[in-house]
């Protein structure tokens, strides 16, 4: 039995983010992202028969696929909700493409949408046993423990404040070339970075996402129904995936983080190798994870990220374009969502739709996703030809 | 911000298989718990050891000194009953035995280092005693 992975991407859709979304529902902004990704693969909802969906914690915590379903008014013979945080997105797409390799359906959308009300309360009142172990010491949320990771990267490699923050500077820089980012026409400096709010040191306020309201969904079918398409198929060459731990105490050495795994298990499954990938479009929730994702690649070595990223340029006409689409940090980050804007930005460059941020002859991407504080990783290797 | 001072800080949800463990601190004594079958600590605690899944695990007092992986100091809380006391100090204690847990660190920003020796150090946070960790003096 051939273990490649079978499978093309011929539809996107993507909600501009916006801060705040007023009068919507997850649900609304689920549809309206599919409804876009269908138009662009250029087939009727009849034709869906899978259907990928997302946790919708606080809203509809149980029967979420039949729930999507109705609402968009399909009847999939494959469905499931995917639980890995922001590695969400790309862990559908090859659930996916595995599914329909397996006979149970041909054409599946994977929806994640957001709405982010103003004043909306913290959701998840339980988070056992992180809620009984982390938070009676002071310790809530993400940007407490993606702080704690990257004090333990500077005290053990010796990286600088100015290594991580040449990270969010890229992601600015690129977003400049993005009407949709949210930080379209707010370009930043290094020192700027440096001199934002300390928030849960040593993170800085703008190396940190910021929370939008958004949603995407990408319609994978089989390799002979996307040969028939109007769109340049985009074909899941590779996948790997791992998870390692929940609460950040519990997490592997920084240098043994899961992606040390899933990313050479994608290229291994691609048959290729990251010379040859020609966009980096790597999950960057805080600047820490596109350093210790960066290491796991082999681009460099464990605690040489710094290095790295002084010595190359990372736009769409640099040596190694990473995140064209500007990030999570300059796009903006609509919750589990925000995962699969590395997947759409990694399918409009291979289709050659990239516009004025287009990587000459891009022809293959690697997309990451992680979840938790680098506890889930998801990697796949896209590309344009099979 | 007035409205957020009756918010009482967090404390502990206790469940019957960890009850054991913050008895114990209530005691002013770490205990975590060891498995019977293949003798490796664990800890958060738990009905199964993470290593053999065996279910024959004892509570055992530990020594209450571990190093130090990591640290953040925080300035903006998590959770808003927390930031009257920032900046405070949370960090990452690999304890003696082995596992680690997250906790609160009572070190000045100044004598933080990566590794140092810390050991544990009861402290009462409104009605629940917690294991802090404070530096461990060397002779
Ligand atoms: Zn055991």
């Amino acid at each position: 039995m051939s273990n490649r992975l079978q499978g093309a991407i011929i539809g996107i859709g993507e909600l501009k983010p916006v801060r705040y979304s007023e009068g919507k529902t997850t649900l609304g902004l689920i549809a309206e992202a599919t409804r876009l990704a269908i138009q662009d693969a250029g087939i009727s909802k009849e034709e869906i028969d899978g259907l990928l969906v997302g946790p919708q914690v606080g809203e509809t915590p149980q029967h979420v696929p039949a729930t999507v379903s109705e609402y968009l008014g399909i009847n999939p013979t494959m469905s499931n909700t995917v639980d890995l945080g922001g590695a969400t997105g790309p862990g559908m797409i090859w659930r996916a493409a595995a599914a329909i390799q397996a006979g149970m359906c041909e054409t599946v959308v994977c929806v994640l949408a957001n709405k982010n009300e103003k004043g909306e309360a913290l959701r998840s009142p339980n988070r056992n046993p992180i809620r009984e172990f982390d938070v009676p010491f002071g310790a809530s949320g993400a940007n407490t423990s993606y702080a704690l990771l990257k004090r333990q990267h500077m005290e053990k490699h010796g990286s600088t404040q100015e290594e991580f923050a040449e990270i969010a500077y890229w992601a600015r820089k690129n977003a400049q070339l993005n009407p949709n980012a949210i930080f379209y026409g707010k370009p930043l400096e290094v020192k700027d970075i440096l001199q934002s709010p300390v928030i849960s040191d040593p993170l800085h306020l703008l190396e940190i996402v910021m929370p939008v309201a958004g949603g995407a969904a990408v319609v994978v079918t089989s390799e002979e129904k996307a040969k028939k398409s109007n769109k340049k198929p985009v074909y899941l060459k590779g996948a790997g995936e791992k998870i390692t731990h929940r609460a950040v105490s519990q997490a592997p050495d920084i240098d043994a983080l899961p992606f040390s795994y899933s990313i050479p298990h994608a290229l291994k499954q691609a048959e290729t190798y990251i010379e040859d990938i020609d966009l980096l479009s790597l999950y960057d929730c805080y600047t820490s994870v596109v350093a210790t994702t960066l290491e796991s690649t082999g681009l460099c070595k464990p605690g040489e990220f710094g290095e790295f990223v002084k010595n190359h340029s990372f736009g769409h006409d640099g040596d190694y374009p990473l995140n064209t689409h500007g990030g999570q940090l300059g796009f903006g980050q609509a919750d589990l969502a925000g995962g699969m804007s590395h997947v759409v930005e990694a399918v409009v460059q291979l289709r050659g739709d990239g516009g004025n941020r287009q990587i000459p002859n891009a022809k293959q991407a690697l997309v990451t996703g992680n979840g938790a504080t680098l506890s889930e990783t998801t990697a796949l290797v896209l590309g344009g030809e099979r | 911000m007035s409205s957020l001072q009756n918010i009482s800080l967090p404390g502990p949800t206790i469940t019957p298989v960890s009850k054991p463990f913050w008895d114990s601190v209530a005691a002013g004594k770490l205990s975590i718990q060891q498995c019977n079958s293949c003798q490796e600590w664990v800890f958060y605690p738990r009905e199964h050891c993470p290593h053999c899944l065996s279910d024959d695990l004892t509570w055992k007092e530990a020594s209450g000194s571990g190093s130090l992986k990591t640290w953040s100091v925080i300035h903006r809380a998590g959770h808003p009953a927390w930031q009257d006391r920032t900046p405070y100090v949370v960090g990452i204690v690999e304890l003696e035995e082995g596992p680690s847990l997250l906790t609160h660190l009572l070190v000045k920003e100044e004598d933080l280092a990566y590794k140092m020796k810390v050991k544990v150090s009861f402290e009462v946070i409104e009605n629940h005693t917690l294991p802090f960790f404070t530096k461990e003096e060397t002779q």
